[in-house]
């Protein structure tokens, strides 16, 4: 078992004092190089339990287990360093840094981790998603197909055993929607990486083989959605 | 990657911002670099030109007007000294090496001061292992003159040059009708002897009126010596010669300075402003200067002490209240940095919720916006640094001609060491609170946002 989440509940506080439930997830369980979609409507809570995943966010109660280990007993500073060892991210605005260049990107995202790679492993990488002429350039001289591959490539530099994407494909357009997909589904299967991709986009769920609706088993999804 | 290359990254990413940041800390730090360095050089130049003689001696009065007068050709003299007090001087088995110096006139082009003089002063050096360079000669005839280096090129004097000397100073318009003759040059010394015109001191005592009628000599010794040197018939001897004299003048209409100068002036006649004193020991001179205050003659002044006071008590205020106004220039580039980076940070949050989804701690990020504090602050110390010495480097041949200080660039006043020290503490504490709002940013909703 890769990941295995239980008991998750997760509730924020209203201006009002009021508890709002966003996460009631009684169980959810994801094997070591599985790729599954979780299918949700906006404010269905999909990127809260990223975020519950990923250490980000504490979850108030239950235990989410990756790789055998539960990061809810963990600190904050232990989920950083988890998260920085053994997580992969790839957002739907990309969200590289404007200061540096594709190479340099692809290597923040093993900055913080404990085994860094050095920049031919980063180049290495970004010619595996085929861009090895745009080493050099800053995401703003790159069109927007290719600087969500940078964000993959970033995604996998820190040797990930779970890649989170949240709507990796949202902002690109629909000739790059399906090589950007397949590019993070291939890289997922060459390297063993468990891949776990929340959209609302029933197109892209249809090319996946476990598609998991969030208002299924998330009990607060109903007060949500 | 490192902390400092992702905030040197962040530094490109705003260049113009952090330009003018680092620009101003650089430019708060090259004012005080230039205010230190100034006030060393300063200190410098008056340390060093009064050190190699272990005393200064001088009729009784101001120490400081002395020193300043007779060392660095600033002011009037305190008064005179009886030529015989040198002679007698001689013969104290303390004393190593005495000058005799006599300051009165100026040059009647750019009002130079006139110092009569012996050889002697040439061979002590002007500072400890610093020797006059003179090219030329040195005295032969009594109106020999050598020449600083300022005055041969302000007056664009060269060896062979001929001139006179003006009467008590400059506001004086009696023009000597004596002709001095520049044979030598002394090469730059960054001291007040650039400025300055040596003539043999016998030729100085030859100028009609730098000897005193002798009745004037005698009241003088005595109230001096408490006795005179000569019997009442040399006295009358002298005054003979002194009335024949003037109507040798008058009987040929006016000044007969050939005739003056057909006889040695009398030694009662001659006046010292100073005379420079080396002692064999360094305890002799203490115990001489020690001596001189409970006498009533002359004073013996260590050169140092009056010009430490001066800059203990004027120099080091001034310098103390310019210090703490470029240490407000730096602090207030410091606050533009802390601006500067506070002004960002809500364009960043997204940025540092990013490298925390990568992985970064909390102190990792806000190390990362105190490197930002620290490489802006460090750089414009550095950069300040180089521009300081930099334009004090571009400006010494020019101060040098004007002032006739000698610039040295490198000269590094030990403060200048703590400016890293204090430029740290400064970055962490305008990184502070930046890096504070980067510690405290809401990943979640910063990636939301």
């Amino acid at each position: 078992m890769n990941l295995s989440l239980k008991n998750i509940q997760k509730s924020y506080r209203e201006p009002s004092g009021n508890r709002l439930p966003v996460l009631d997830i009684a169980s959810y369980e994801l094997e070591r190089g599985e790729q599954a979609v979780l299918l949700g409507s906006s404010g269905g809570g999909k990127t809260t339990l990223l975020n519950v995943i990923s250490g980000i966010t504490a979850p108030d109660s239950g235990s989410v287990v990756i790789d055998g280990i539960d990061i809810t007993k963990l600190h904050e500073v232990g989920r950083d360093r988890f998260r920085a060892a053994k997580i992969g991210f790839v957002f739907q605005t990309f969200n590289l840094l404007p200061a540096f260049s594709a190479v340099e990107n692809v290597l923040l995202g093993s900055t913080f981790a404990s085994r860094a790679i050095n920049r031919q492993e980063a180049a290495s990488l970004l010619k595996s998603v085929g861009l090895d002429h745009r080493l050099d350039h800053k995401p703003g001289q790159m069109s927007v197909g290719e600087q969500q591959r940078v964000a993959v490539a970033r995604a996998l530099a820190n040797r990930p055993v779970l890649l989170l994407a949240d709507e990796p494909t949202a902002n690109v357009d629909q000739s790059n929607q399906d090589g950007i997909l397949k590019l993070i589904r291939e890289s997922c299967v060459e390297h063993q990486i468990s891949l776990m991709l929340v959209t609302h986009s029933q197109e892209v769920a249809d090319q996946f083989d476990r598609v998991d609706q969030l208002i299924e088993f998330n009990r607060a999804g109903a007060t949500t959605s | 990657m490192n902390l400092f290359t992702i905030a040197y990254k962040s530094i490109r990413q705003r260049a113009l911002a952090s330009s003018l940041t680092c620009l101003s800390v650089s430019l708060g730090v090259m004012l005080m670099v230039i205010v230190l360095s100034g006030f060393a050089i300063v200190e410098k130049n008056f340390s060093q030109n009064s050190i190699n003689y272990d005393l200064i001696v001088g009729p009784k009065g101001s120490s400081l007007q002395l020193i300043l007068n007779t060392v660095y050709r600033i002011g009037d003299p305190v008064g005179n000294l009886p030529y015989r007090f040198y002679r007698e001087m001689q013969d104290d088995p303390r004393i190593k090496v005495s000058v005799p110096i006599a300051l009165g006139d100026v040059t009647e082009k750019g009002s130079f001061k006139i110092v009569g003089t012996t050889t002697e002063y040439f061979k002590i050096g002007y500072a400890p292992g610093r020797s006059f360079k003179v090219a030329g000669k040195s005295f032969g005839t009594p109106f020999d003159a050598i020449i600083g280096s300022q005055v041969a090129y302000q007056n664009d004097w060269e060896i062979g040059h001929k001139f006179k000397l003006v009467h008590g100073g400059a506001e004086s318009d009696h023009v000597h009708d004596e002709e001095f003759t520049v044979i030598g040059i002394l090469a730059p010394t960054g001291t007040a002897n650039d400025k300055t015109v040596f003539v043999n001191l016998e030729g100085f005592y030859l100028i009609a009126g730098h000897d005193k009628p002798v009745r004037e000599a005698v009241k003088q010794e005595i109230e001096f010596f408490g006795n005179t040197s000569l019997t009442d018939e040399q006295i009358a001897k002298i005054e003979k010669a002194e009335i024949e004299e003037a109507e040798a003048h008058s009987a040929e209409g006016g000044h007969d300075h050939a005739h003056h100068h057909a006889h040695e002036t009398r030694e009662i006649k001659k006046d010292l402003t100073a005379i420079f004193v080396q002692t064999h020991k360094p305890i002799q001179a203490a115990l001489l200067e020690g001596q001189s205050r409970r006498g009533y003659r002359a004073q013996y002044v260590n050169p140092i002490r009056p010009i430490s006071r001066l800059m203990n008590n004027i120099v080091g205020n001034i310098r103390t209240v310019m210090f703490m106004m470029t240490s407000l220039i730096i602090v207030v580039s410091g606050v533009g940095i802390f601006v500067s980076i506070y002004n960002s940070m809500s364009d960043r949050k997204k940025e540092i919720a990013v490298m925390r989804a990568l992985g970064a701690r909390r102190q990792t990020v806000f190390s990362i916006i105190l490197a930002e504090s620290v490489l802006l602050c460090v750089t414009g110390g550095i950069l300040g640094i180089l521009m300081g010495h930099g334009l004090i480097y571009a400006s010494a041949p020019y101060i040098e001609r004007s002032a006739g200080i000698l610039v040295d660039p490198l000269t590094i006043e030990p403060l200048e060491f703590i400016l890293f020290p204090v430029l740290m503490v400064l970055a962490t504490l305008v990184g502070f609170i930046p890096g504070m709002t980067a510690y405290r940013t809401d990943v979640a909703d910063a990636l939301a946002g």
